[in-house]
């Protein structure tokens, strides 16, 4: 979707601010908010391009007005409704509904290790054409799906050069949709500065972007 | 404005709903989902200690620090970061595909997710705040150089830049200069000097002032 998340290129952001000796979170909440939207994602039920889509989703003014952490309770509580772990009331309320029943085990913290050990690989070791060889001339299509998307704005329409071949990875826009994985596959392509943002920019700076074969045409 | 007043802001059916006060907000939905069976607290307790006090930047300097000083392991963690990194016990969770590209005299490497946060986690950690900043993430593609100004690095004109968005499942970790004069440092003392900022393509790896290990 063109969102406010997809921001390459936009102006007006100010400044960049680093912190000194930034803590890992800036508060309790912040790790909590973080642990349970990893433990409820280490349950399998839902995607990290699901959980995407679901951040992109908050309405604009929101999304730059909250916490980065506010936006992953906003997508988590979504995500929980959309699956009907959780009602509206309950979370309104912070209490289980008279009768709610036990769904599933819970994520254990002896499970812990292993899920982050393991992660969630999105590679897949199935056959699939590449379209596209290294050293080959593509074009990014201009496309504008409604649905969730990883081709940013600022390269669409754009030409670049494969740079790698990364092998045959899930597709997120079908993933995310819950419309299977669609594996295919997914390149490095390099993009002169010049052809992103017209002949101001540098004559010797390159955008590389990870792009699946469904994004790309020839050029 | 209360939580659930239906006309707060984002709470319409295409939107997520938006916490009021997140504090409260994150405790009353941990309570929920512990009472649920959905959430086990100590499963929270662990994640959040892992990433705290186990998991960061820490990680990706012995691996550069490695790189600089075994040669061979450098070739591998260039043509294959997922084995190369394996070998050091790194792996995983939002760094189950690596890449690591070389800064050298002749090109300078960048790294940015423009549309979240992505970052390998296993070398580098949790982002900082600037790394998911609208700022960082909105600039760095378009002027990287005036980005990288910024945070105090100047790059000669001949240099060619790379700016890394990291759009899908693949992780980047820069892979520093590494300082002249440290040719007679050990790898621990190396690993000591290598900063997240030059992990991720914002900084670059310098020397103490004094020079020399202590």
């Amino acid at each position: 979707m063109n969102g406010v998340h997809d921001l390459g290129g936009m102006h007006g952001m100010g400044p960049i601010a680093p912190e000194r000796d930034e803590p890992v979170f800036h508060t309790a909440w912040e790790g909590r908010a973080f642990g349970l939207t990893r433990a409820m994602g280490g349950l399998g039920l839902w995607s990290l391009d699901a959980s995407r889509f679901q951040r992109e989703r908050i309405a604009p003014a929101d999304y730059f007005r909250l916490n980065y952490y506010e936006r992953w309770i906003a997508a988590l509580e979504a995500l929980m409704l959309e699956h009907g772990l959780v009602t509206r009331a309950e979370i309104d309320h912070g209490r289980a509904d008279p009768g709610a029943t036990l769904r599933r085990p819970a994520l254990t913290a002896d499970q812990v290790p292993a899920l982050i050990a393991r992660g969630v690989p999105t590679r897949r070791d199935v056959a699939a054409t590449a379209r596209f060889g290294v050293g080959q001339r593509v074009h990014a299509r201009n496309i504008n799906p409604v649905a969730h998307t990883r081709l940013p704005r600022y390269v669409r329409g754009k030409t670049g050069t494969v740079d790698r071949d990364h092998g045959v990875f899930v597709f997120p826009d079908t993933n995310a949709m819950r419309q299977g994985e669609k594996p295919q596959h997914l390149y490095s392509v390099r993009f002169a500065a010049r052809e992103l943002w017209g002949d101001e920019a540098g004559r010797r700076d390159f955008v590389f972007l990870d792009l699946w074969d469904d994004y790309l045409g020839p050029a | 404005m209360t939580a659930h007043d239906p006309s707060s802001p984002g709470h319409t059916p295409d939107h997520p709903a938006v916490p009021s006060d997140p504090a409260l907000r994150v405790k009353a939905l941990e309570s929920l989902l512990v009472a649920k069976g959905l959430v086990d607290p100590a499963a929270v307790d662990a994640l959040v200690d892992t990433y705290e006090h186990k998991v960061g930047p820490r990680n990706g300097a012995r691996v550069v620090a490695r790189a600089w000083s075994d040669p061979a392991y450098k070739r591998r963690l260039l043509t294959d970061a997922d084995a190369a990194l394996a070998e050091l016990g790194y792996g995983g969770l939002q760094g189950e595909h690596m890449v690591v590209v070389e800064n050298t005299p002749a090109v300078h490497n960048l790294v940015v997710c423009t549309l979240c946060s992505c970052y390998p986690w296993p070398v580098l950690g949790l982002p900082p705040v600037w790394y998911k900043s609208s700022a960082y993430r909105s600039r760095v593609v378009m002027e990287p150089r005036g980005v990288l100004v910024e945070f105090g690095l100047t790059i000669a004109e001949d240099v060619e830049v790379r700016v890394w968005d990291s759009t899908a499942e693949v992780r980047y970790l820069v892979l520093p200069e590494r300082p002249r004069g440290s040719e007679t440092w050990n790898e621990v003392a190396l690993a000591a000097l290598v900063t997240r900022n030059a992990m991720i393509g914002v900084g670059t790896v310098v020397l103490p002032e004094a020079g020399g290990p202590a």
